[in-house]
């Protein structure tokens, strides 16, 4: 394996979890809820997938039980502003607060286990795919959903009657409402779909990245998938493109350290953040401040009954 | 009325949000083929009723029959398939999205949005109606996107059409086309339930009327055999006395000068302000028509230093420039400020009367004394608008969001009125509000012009501004005609500068450009 096709493989490795969470995160924020828990479900799927797949002995097992902690995050995100029509920043916050520590004490007893099943947890996955994988750089399953997930997004929002209807709930629930759209249930689903896609990029992180849980091992990366949101201008190929951007500049910074650049590791550490504020800040600019947000993002419905 | 079956029958409908009834044992009936119009003030309970007969609203008592047929609506949906299309009075359309989108949303099935827009552009070629499939309806004028919403109806082939308010957004002409469609749909067997409170539509083009008045049927009756007189009596229930008023052409100095004021809108998909000149004298009021979008919002910002001008001089109030002068150095100097809406922009939902007195006041009513707020002084001030303006209100000083929009309205006006403002600018002043506080807003407002006030009325509604107006001028795509004395003026020539006639070419819309 050549040094380009390794680093490939990592920046691959580092996109992959970012990527599946914005693209859930666009599909929320297009049906016009902002869900600021992200960090808290992915780390949630992060230690449920991790205690699932060592109490179980097998990864895909794992899987599911993340997938199904990021909805039931989710679920709770949901009934507290669908529901209640509670405000959606302070429940996304809190949810992602309640999410960082309940996953400490689900992972605890887990703390100690990561050497012995590192290996073990690394073969399902990776051995799955031997031919294919080899063929196409060794990536695992969660790589390929994620190439799913964005060619399958994308053409449900713009081919698909659904994903017009879930568009229009986002930029005016209250039309939508008035030509006899049920938006909550339609944002209900949007939510568990975002919450599902959180808990698998945390499974992929405790699972196949860095296959151990450490407490608070997600790192910010729910935050960086909702400002990716925001970079892609709400659409799922530049959710792409700002994923591996990401990703990408987070291995080169590693790989410039390790070559001895001579700027201090955390700055470069920091490197990736500040180049995402930057083309944030960039493409706003450009833009002329004008907004392509669905109009009622972050606006709570309530139906007159 | 005809012994046929009538088409939609609606019998003892009962719906209450809260204590509210907003309808009471309400009884209609629209007869096949039938231009019914449903009349009635602001908060009659006439969306109320519409609403549940398109399924938007589930009814606590009462039934619904279609063709003596007993049918419960449980959604919109449910509605379409029986044939019943609704025209919203606030459109119930997507800007972001491209019109052949919005119509497909409001079709059910899983047709192919390619396949509806072919089907869209035969539908409106077929009735006169020409759209752009592929446009974003941000891009389109107030009568385009109502075009959509009649299309996507007639794209159902509907046997009942609803129609909720349709011409208040619409310019003299427009309504004209939009009759004419009305005629060749009832000619096609297709019954039109049309809500107005135009009382010379209505005697126009229906054949049928139902009147609501405080959620109760108050009579049903030929409107063609009665005058709007009586139609108005039916409706307020009592009689509307006529704002007192002889257009007068002052020969002072004008207090506000505008002198060619350019402006960028800061909302992207706002109208931007080009060259505007205007001239407001003491002692007359001078009326801005339009139809809703054309700047006028962006208009009353830059008049109200919401928006500050690239110059100083462009705004010259009272003789000095205050182009870059915020909203309380022109309170200063005399003048007061009424905006659109009543919630949110003129006053401050949750905050009690009071405080929003205060927001209002504290630059120029002395109602900061040594930095701290004079509260019984506000109270009584809001006492004394109160008692002039005759908002009527439960508690003493309740928040702004517990009064009704008329009462709210009143408020709102009566605070900057009872200022002795020596320049009023006043935003849709009677917009959604009841005949009786309508009447009063636009006498007291008559008053304060024939006090030596000069007042800038901006209107969408055109009988309110011949009605109250002495000077009036147009504005379009952020342009604004030269204002023409009232007196003599024909609607017909304001109706074509409404619609852009007489603006000159070359000046398109600044928002198609961005």
């Amino acid at each position: 394996m050549t040094m380009f096709e390794a680093i490939l493989l990592t920046i691959i490795t580092a996109s992959t979890p970012l990527l599946i969470a914005a693209i859930g995160q666009l599909v929320v924020e297009r049906s016009g809820v902002l869900n600021l828990g992200m960090e808290g479900m992915m780390i949630m799927g992060a230690a449920c997938g991790f205690a699932a797949a060592i109490l179980s002995g097998n990864s895909y097992i794992g899987v599911l039980a993340a997938i199904a902690a990021g909805m039931g995050m989710s679920m709770i995100f949901a009934v507290l502003t669908l529901g209640l029509a509670a405000n959606q920043v302070a429940s996304g916050l809190a949810l992602s607060i309640f999410g960082l520590g309940l996953s400490g004490v689900i992972g605890a007893p887990f703390v100690g286990a990561r050497r012995d099943t590192m290996a073990r947890l690394d073969l399902p996955v990776l051995s799955d795919l031997p031919v294919i994988g080899k063929a196409l750089f060794g990536q695992d399953p969660f790589v390929y959903a994620s190439f799913a997930l964005v060619i399958g997004v994308w053409w449900f929002l713009t081919r698909t009657k659904p994903g017009l209807i879930l568009r229009a709930c986002g930029e005016s629930h209250a039309s939508a409402h008035a030509l006899g759209y049920p938006v909550l249930k339609i944002r209900l689903f949007a939510i568990l779909f975002g919450g599902a896609c959180a808990g698998l990029a945390g499974a992929y992180l405790s699972l196949v990245y860095t296959p151990f849980w450490s407490p608070g091992m997600t790192a910010g990366r729910g935050w960086i998938a909702l400002a990716i949101v925001v970079f892609a201008s709400w659409l799922p190929w530049r959710a792409m493109a700002g994923a591996y951007l990401f990703g990408g500049i987070t291995i080169l910074q590693l790989h410039a350290q390790g070559a001895g650049v001579k700027i201090p590791s955390q700055a470069m550490a920091a490197l990736p953040y500040l180049v995402t504020i930057i083309a944030l800040v960039i493409i706003m600019s450009r833009r002329g401040g004008q907004q392509s947000a669905p109009a009622s993002l972050g606006v709570p419905f309530v139906p007159d009954r | 009325m005809t012994t046929a079956t009538p088409l939609m029958l609606a019998s003892g409908i009962v719906k209450r949000f809260g204590a509210l009834v907003a309808n009471d044992s309400v009884d209609l009936a629209i007869g096949p083929g039938e231009v019914h119009a449903l009349l009635g003030e602001n908060g009659a309970g006439k969306s109320t009723l519409v609403k549940i007969l398109y399924g938007l609203l589930q009814p606590d008592a009462g039934t619904l029959a279609w063709e003596g047929r007993t049918i419960s609506l449980k959604s919109p949906a449910e509605a379409r398939r029986l044939g019943i299309g609704m025209v919203f009075q606030h459109f119930s359309l997507f800007e972001a999205l491209t019109v052949a989108e919005n119509v497909a949303l409001a079709l059910d099935g899983t047709e192919p949005v390619s396949a509806v827009a072919d089907r869209l552009v035969s539908v409106s070629e077929a009735y006169g109606l020409p759209l752009d499939p592929r446009r974003e309806v941000w891009r389109l004028s107030v009568g385009e996107r109502q075009r959509i919403e009649i299309v996507r109806c007639l794209m159902q082939n509907p046997r009942l059409l609803i129609l909720d308010e349709p011409t208040s957004v619409l310019t003299p002409q427009e309504t004209e086309g939009l009759f004419a469609t009305l005629a060749r749909i009832k000619a096609e067997g297709c019954a039109i339930l049309y809500i107005s409170h135009k009382l010379e539509e209505v005697r126009r083009i229906c054949d049928r009327a139902t009147i609501l008045r405080h959620g109760k049927v108050v009579a049903t009756c030929d409107p063609r055999q009665e005058s709007a007189a009586s139609l108005a009596q039916m409706m307020v229930g009592s009689k509307v006395m006529p704002t007192r008023h002889e257009p007068v052409l002052s020969d002072q100095a004008p207090f506000l000068r505008v002198q060619d004021l350019s402006l960028r809108s800061p909302d992207p998909h706002g109208t931007h302000l080009s060259g505007i000149d205007l001239e407001v004298r003491p002692g007359e009021i001078t009326g801005i028509a339009g139809v809703a979008g054309n700047g006028q919002d962006e208009l009353f910002a830059a008049l109200s230093g919401e928006i500050l001008a690239a110059r100083a001089e462009v705004i010259i109030l009272a003789g000095q420039p205050v182009g870059h002068g915020d909203i309380n150095t022109r309170r200063k100097l005399g003048a007061a400020f009424v905006p659109e809406e009543r919630l949110g922009h003129a006053a401050a939902p949750r905050l009690s009367l009071s405080d929003n007195a205060l927001l209002a006041g504290h630059a120029t009513n002395g109602f900061v004394r040594s930095g701290l707020v004079d509260k019984p002084g506000t109270l009584g001030w809001v006492d004394r608008v109160v008692a002039a303006f005759d908002v009527r209100k439960g508690p003493r000083d309740p928040a702004a969001s517990a009064l009704s929009g008329g009462n709210l309205q009143k408020f709102v006006v009566g605070r900057d009125i009872l200022r002795n403002p020596r320049l009023l600018i006043v935003s849709q002043p009677t917009w959604g509000v009841d005949a009786g506080a309508a009447a009063l807003i636009r006498q007291a407002l008559v008053d304060l012009a024939r006090s030596g006030a000069a007042v800038l009325v901006i209107s969408q509604d055109l009988d309110e501004l011949f009605e109250i107006a002495d000077r009036m001028a147009v504005i379009f795509h952020g342009r604004l005609s030269p204002a023409q004395p009232t007196a003599g003026l024909a609607r017909e020539a304001v109706g074509l500068l409404m619609g852009g006639s007489g603006f000159g070419p070359g000046e398109a819309r600044a928002r198609d450009a961005a």
